[in-house]
């Protein structure tokens, strides 16, 4: 699997740009000791001025690689938490409503298309500016409009699935549905499932950025959305204080995308040599 | 002779698409004794596999009784259906299709010796080894995924499966059909062996008249979800008397008188 993935162009890059992503989120507390959100110098220092400060300082004095380097843990964080949130309660949610059929299916289906038709982001909005922000909160919020579409995959998979002989089989031997469900039959539906995983962790690092952004990220943490907010106040005068942690945004979306390409490429190979 | 084990009686389902309505089973009756081999035959969509089905409660039947071993089946639901599943069993058709692809031979075996408290979990790894023993497997199969696994040797896991709960009934669906002949003879006889030694009674669901004579006591004979005749399997598939079985002996091949003595 992992030589499969090395094997495409996508799958090596998405793969070196989020290990890069991830070695400089864990080493940020030894890169950068000092609480990021700290004043370490002159205010609105240029990059590429000080070695002190590669990036520069923003209006406040606080160093620009500093608050990137923590700002890559936040993001990376949300986003996978989000996202395993996001599939977890999706897949589940799905197969018992695939499996139960009924009843059961059109109400969990019912459930799942009242949040389909509010859009994601503003299910967040709302739900952080109910909540009030904070680590598991904003994961919360960003779950919540992303697990429709895992539900809506699993679900259809499971339909598929529950027709096979092995599943009757599980029944004749006396085996509780809901085991049924989840140990015999959401196992198998999940490999569609998971081919949606890379486009929900992108979707979530930019919800999570452009909440942040609109000031409903937790306030003591650095994240990339409340660098960029914070640089929008000078923008003509210090345009590299929103230009830098964006083009880090970019480079992360684009990362998890490609790697997920990757993923998809890597197992449908694998699926055409059996 | 004694109450039968099962006693099917106006047994009915009718399947819907659209405008097109099939009585898949149309009210059918019939009797398993305990121990003995009731072979149901019959053209391709006569309804036996339905039927089979509606009898494992896999299918709602519409109208109709199953009383099997003195409970009356279809009043069953939920915990009382799942236990006494324990007394009734089935072997599928296709031996690639009735497990999860996932699965280990000993993660089979152990799921009915759990569910039905049969072994504990301590007991668990002896008691698929006995289980393996009986259908002539080595025991370290028991670590071997199902997908490594032969056609054959997939169907003995699934009859040692279905041995598990220690069932007085086990409806094989055309479990011998999707083998080759010769392990078709091997399981057969692993079959006929086991119903001596364990007193299980079979419903036998197939179209293979030769697996009728050498593992069947009784004959059912079905067609467009009726049972149109039934006997003893000497008289019907010397001298059947439906349309249905008669046409049934006619499509045998057979063999040349001397090899066929042989």
């Amino acid at each position: 699997m992992i030589r499969r993935l090395f094997s495409s162009p996508e799958g090596i890059a998405g793969t070196v740009i989020l290990a890069v992503l991830t070695l400089i989120a864990l080493a940020a507390p030894w890169l950068f000791p000092h609480d990021p959100l700290a004043i370490a110098g002159p205010a609105l220092l240029p990059p590429f001025h000080d070695p002190a400060h590669m990036l520069g300082t923003d209006r406040l004095g606080r160093d620009v690689l500093a608050g990137l380097v923590h700002g890559a843990r936040m993001s990376l964080i949300v986003g996978l938490a989000a996202a395993a949130a996001a599939l977890f309660v999706g897949s589940v949610v799905g197969t018992i409503a695939g499996f139960a059929g009924g009843l059961v299916d059109e109400a969990l289906m019912r459930v799942a298309e009242a949040f389909q038709i509010v859009p994601g982001f503003l299910l967040a909005l709302a739900f952080v500016s109910i909540a009030g922000p904070s680590l598991p909160v904003v994961v919360a919020a960003i779950a919540l409009g992303a697990w429709t579409g895992p539900a809506r995959v699993a679900r259809a998979e499971v339909l598929s699935i529950r027709e096979r002989d092995y599943v009757a089989a599980n029944r004749v031997v006396g085996m509780h549905p809901l085991e049924i469900a989840l140990r015999e039959v959401l196992p198998n539906a999940l490999p569609p499932v998971m081919s949606l995983s890379s486009v929900i962790v992108a979707g979530a690092v930019l919800t999570e950025a452009a909440l942040s952004f609109l000031g409903l990220g937790d306030p003591n943490r650095v994240t990339w959305g409340a660098m960029i907010a914070e640089g929008r106040a000078v923008l003509r005068s210090a345009p590299y204080l929103s230009i830098v942690p964006g083009i880090a945004l970019i480079v992360a979306v684009v990362g998890v995308y490609l790697f997920g390409e990757g993923l998809v490429e890597a197992s449908t190979s694998r699926r055409r040599y059996l | 002779m004694s109450e039968p084990l099962l006693r099917v009686a106006g047994l009915s389902k009718r399947f819907r698409r659209g405008d097109i309505t099939i009585d898949a089973v149309a009210g059918v009756s019939l009797d398993v004794h305990a121990g003995e081999t009731l072979a149901l035959i019959g053209p391709s969509g006569s309804g036996k596999s339905t039927l089979a089905r509606l009898i494992l409660r896999l299918i709602e039947p519409d109208a109709g009784s199953v009383c099997f071993d003195g409970l009356d089946l279809l009043s069953l639901r939920g915990a009382a259906l799942r236990a006494a599943r324990a007394r009734l069993q089935m072997v599928f058709q296709d031996p690639h299709a009735a497990f999860n692809p996932r699965a280990t031979v000993g993660r089979v075996l152990a799921d009915p010796l759990r569910i039905h408290r049969i072994a504990t979990r301590a007991g668990r790894p002896a008691a698929i080894a006995r289980l393996l023993e009986t259908v002539d497997l080595p025991a370290a199969f028991a670590e071997r995924p199902l997908h490594d696994l032969s056609g054959g040797q997939r169907q003995r896991v699934a009859i040692a499966r279905a041995l598990a709960p220690a069932p007085k009934l086990v409806v094989l669906d055309e479990a011998v059909s999707a083998l080759d002949v010769s392990t078709r003879r091997r399981t057969l006889a692993l079959l006929a062996d086991l119903q001596k030694s364990h007193g299980i009674a079979y419903l036998f669901v197939t179209h293979d008249l030769a697996a009728v004579r050498l593992i069947a006591h009784r004959v059912a004979v079905m067609d467009c979800g009726a049972v149109v005749e039934t006997g003893p399997v000497r008289a019907v598939v010397e001298k059947p008397q439906s349309a249905t079985a008669q046409a049934l002996v006619a499509a045998q091949p057979r063999l040349p008188a001397r090899s066929e003595a042989s």
